[in-house]
């Protein structure tokens, strides 16, 4: 993954996100969103964009750099650096925990070599814990990008990863 | 009403999967197989054709669900898709050689297959309508009693009179708290500021609970016309409905709900033609429990960290943007259309005196039945495990049940007998909470699941406030000690006051039941935590405690 993003990109990004969700205090976290999906985080240069698009000067609201990081570092669907190709979310809440997935978990540690929160050395993988997806009756459970499993075991992970380029 | 062509009632529902791996296994050629099935035996008008993406990790995809049998066959190849129609549709046989395994049932799936007949005391208000009709379908919705609602209230009922019927209808707030829905509306009412807001507070993060979810993805047309209710109730004219972002499903439902309720003049200007304008902003979150609790869900809205507000003042007076707000939740909001259409006497049925009405419950755990059920308030958890849950799995012992989510008590299997309604529960002293049911057998270790409680709330808490953030980070270390074989007996005094601390003064609702699990433990189970101290053993073998060296 480059770290490099062009300011162009995020210019027009921004500017997509805002056609969308207005210019309005109530538009900086669904603006964020958009800012997250494209680019997979949020790149700092994007912070300075969307504060001069952004401004309510009725409401007397002055957006600061400073204020929309703190927003963005507060959500955890948000990220502040890039992350792998792929990335992993695992739900380690009591109802899965219940089902088994503190061996899932594990399992998945030892398959990726990585901790939660880190990515691996080829940036293929990042493996992030997340608060419940809300799918409970399957669980354990995880989200490898947008794809959901139910029922994983730990017999199951090695396979669930192999389908992953 | 806006001119719509209802044509004559849809007859069958067809789903057919079309997650990854469904569409892997031809799941696209399937459905396409079904499109020109059912138009060459001329069944278009009466077969709903549609997707479903939510059916969990499986061997036997592509699916294909029939209601309202709620038959599921899988897994299904172009080839079946003939056979199908002509038995199931044409002469409405279920072709039981082609049935799916439901061993392992998602929860979609799971709550609908128990629709026809064999869960007997289920009663269903709001979710009446979740998986029997098109959720995208403002048609299907208004052939269900859609709407009805809302135009009774705008042609029949005065603003105070739809307060007054809700008011006296009972209903009391499903998110936890229980407060009074139509006392919170008319403080609304009262508080002066103009505009007003209400928001749905649908960012349901709680573990273990998603009746929200599948209110949303199953009706979401029930949360709009419930909104627009309570907006004509307490004169606003804005609304939001802010979504936890871990809900795609239901964000798209629930937009396309808004689109297609204002292109049919029942959301935006003039609704029903009247002089009373409404409208609905979607806002989708971006993670965070604390979301939950409607002040910080309030900030967040806002544009800011999602940290709660001090209170007083509370919503109804100072919310959003200062301004007077109704917060509710979406399967109170869901309960408003049925209590308008039918009226309170209706409602009054249902459930206990004090508690009236249904609640929705999430099984989970280990009983071998998963998933979702509307039952009416005042069963007991022996009832719904041994009837909803089928019983404990592998014929384990009860030991357990944590009612609410993490946030919920602890309720051991001696006190299985209590009734859950909002009264029997409080003297108990226990809470019903969200709903969540999380059922524990034997082999559950209390230590192991406090640990995995504080945990949570240690990653959630906010920060903002000092007994909270200190209070979840130390308690979460005691117990990790315990857990190890390394804690003291005087470890407990500690957890029991860094408790009382948190409840007392913790700023929300977050710190003040984040030690309440970790309270009902050391009540219910103390013997066995002191086990893990006194004698180096984890009863149910589950923690890493240090082994004790021979001596």
């Amino acid at each position: 993954m480059s770290a490099e993003v062009d300011q162009l990109d995020i210019a027009s990004v921004v500017d997509k996100a805002i056609g969308e969700h207005g210019a309005t205090r109530d538009a900086v976290v669904p603006i964020l969103s958009e800012v997250n999906r494209a680019f997979g985080y949020i790149p700092a240069q994007a912070l300075p964009e969307i504060r001069r698009r952004i401004h309510e000067p009725e409401e007397g609201v002055f957006l600061a750099d400073s204020h929309l990081f703190s927003v963005a570092s507060f959500y955890q669907m948000f990220s502040l650096r890039p992350l792998g190709r792929h990335v992993i979310r695992f739900c380690e809440d009591a109802p899965c925990h219940v089902m088994g997935g503190r061996l899932v978990i594990q399992t998945l540690q030892d398959e990726l070599g990585i901790k939660p929160g880190e990515t691996t050395a080829d940036e293929k993988w990042s493996l992030i814990m997340t608060s419940c997806l809300g799918i409970c009756g399957v669980g354990p459970v995880f989200i490898v990008d947008d794809d959901v499993y139910g029922n994983v075991t730990p017999e199951n992970v090695h396979d669930i990863l192999a389908r992953y380029q | 009403m806006a001119e719509t062509n209802f044509r004559k009632a849809i007859r069958w529902m067809v789903l057919v999967s079309n997650d990854q791996a469904s569409l892997e296994h031809g799941a696209e050629d399937v459905f396409r197989k079904f499109q020109e099935e059912i138009e060459a035996c001329g069944l278009s008008e009466e077969v709903s054709l549609t997707t479903i993406s939510d059916v969990g990790s499986r061997e036997d995809l592509p699916l294909v669900i029939v209601y309202p049998d709620a038959a599921v066959y899988g897994p299904v190849i172009p080839e079946d898709v003939h056979l199908l129609v002509e038995e199931h549709l044409v002469k409405g046989k279920i072709v039981s050689r082609l049935l799916a395994m439901m061993h392992e049932p998602s929860p979609d799936v799971a709550w609908l297959h128990s629709r026809q007949g064999s869960l007997p005391a289920q009663k269903r208000i709001v979710l009446e309508r979740a998986g029997m009709i098109d959720p995208e379908s403002l048609e299907d919705y208004v052939l269900n009693d859609g709407y009805l609602a809302l135009g009774k209230a705008l042609t029949q009922m005065k603003p105070a009179e739809v307060i007054a019927e809700v008011d006296k209808s009972g209903l009391q707030g499903r998110g936890g708290a229980g407060f009074p829905t139509g006392r919170k509306w008319s403080f609304v009412v009262s508080a002066p500021g103009d505009p007003k807001y209400i928001i749905c507070n649908a960012d349901e993060s709680e573990p273990g609970t998603f009746k929200d979810r599948l209110i949303l993805e199953g009706d979401p047309f029930s949360i709009i016309e419930a909104m627009t209710i309570a907006g004509y109730a307490v004169g606003a004219r804005e609304s939001y409905i802010y979504i936890r972002g871990e809900y795609p499903l239901a964000y798209q439902r629930l937009e396309n709900a808004i689109q297609q309720a204002e292109a049919h003049g029942l959301l935006g200007d003039h609704i029903f033609g009247r002089n009373f304008n409404f409208h609905i902003h979607l806002h989708a979150g971006a993670g965070a429990y604390i979301c939950g609790e409607e002040t910080a869900l309030i900030e967040s809205i806002e544009g800011k960290r999602g940290m709660p507000r001090a209170r007083p003042p509370y919503p109804p007076t100072f919310g959003l943007f200062g301004k007077p707000t109704v917060v509710n939740n979406v399967e109170t909001l869901a309960n408003v259309p049925p209590i308008i259409r039918n009226g309170a006497d209706w409602y009054h049925q249902f459930g206990s005196p004090k508690s009236v009405g249904t609640k929705v419950y999430t099984i989970l755990g280990n009983v071998n039945f998963t998933g979702l059920i509307e039952v009416p308030m005042g069963i007991t958890l022996r009832e719904i495990i041994d009837i909803y849950g089928k019983g404990m799995k592998n014929g384990a012992k009860l030991k357990l049940v944590q009612t609410g989510g993490s946030s919920g008590s602890i309720v051991p299997a001696s006190m299985q007998d209590t009734p859950m309604d909002f009264e029997s529960f409080r003297r108990a002293g226990a809470s019903l909470g969200s709903g969540a049911l999380l059922v524990c057998d034997e082999h559950t270790c209390v230590v192991d699941l406090a640990k995995v409680l504080m945990q949570f709330f240690r990653f959630e808490s906010c920060g903002k406030c000092t007994p909270c953030r200190i209070g979840t980070q130390r308690s979460y270390e005691i117990i990790c000690r315990i857990s190890e074989g390394k804690g003291l007996l005087s470890d407990l005094d500690m957890l029991q006051r860094l408790g009382e601390y948190m409840t007392e003064v913790s700023n929300c609702g977050l710190g003040q039941t984040a030690s309440t699990a970790t309270r009902d433990i050391l009540k219910h189970f103390r013997e066995e935590v002191e086990a893990h101290i006194v004698a180096h053993i984890c009863p149910a073998g589950v923690c890493p405690v240090a082994e004790l060296s021979p001596a």
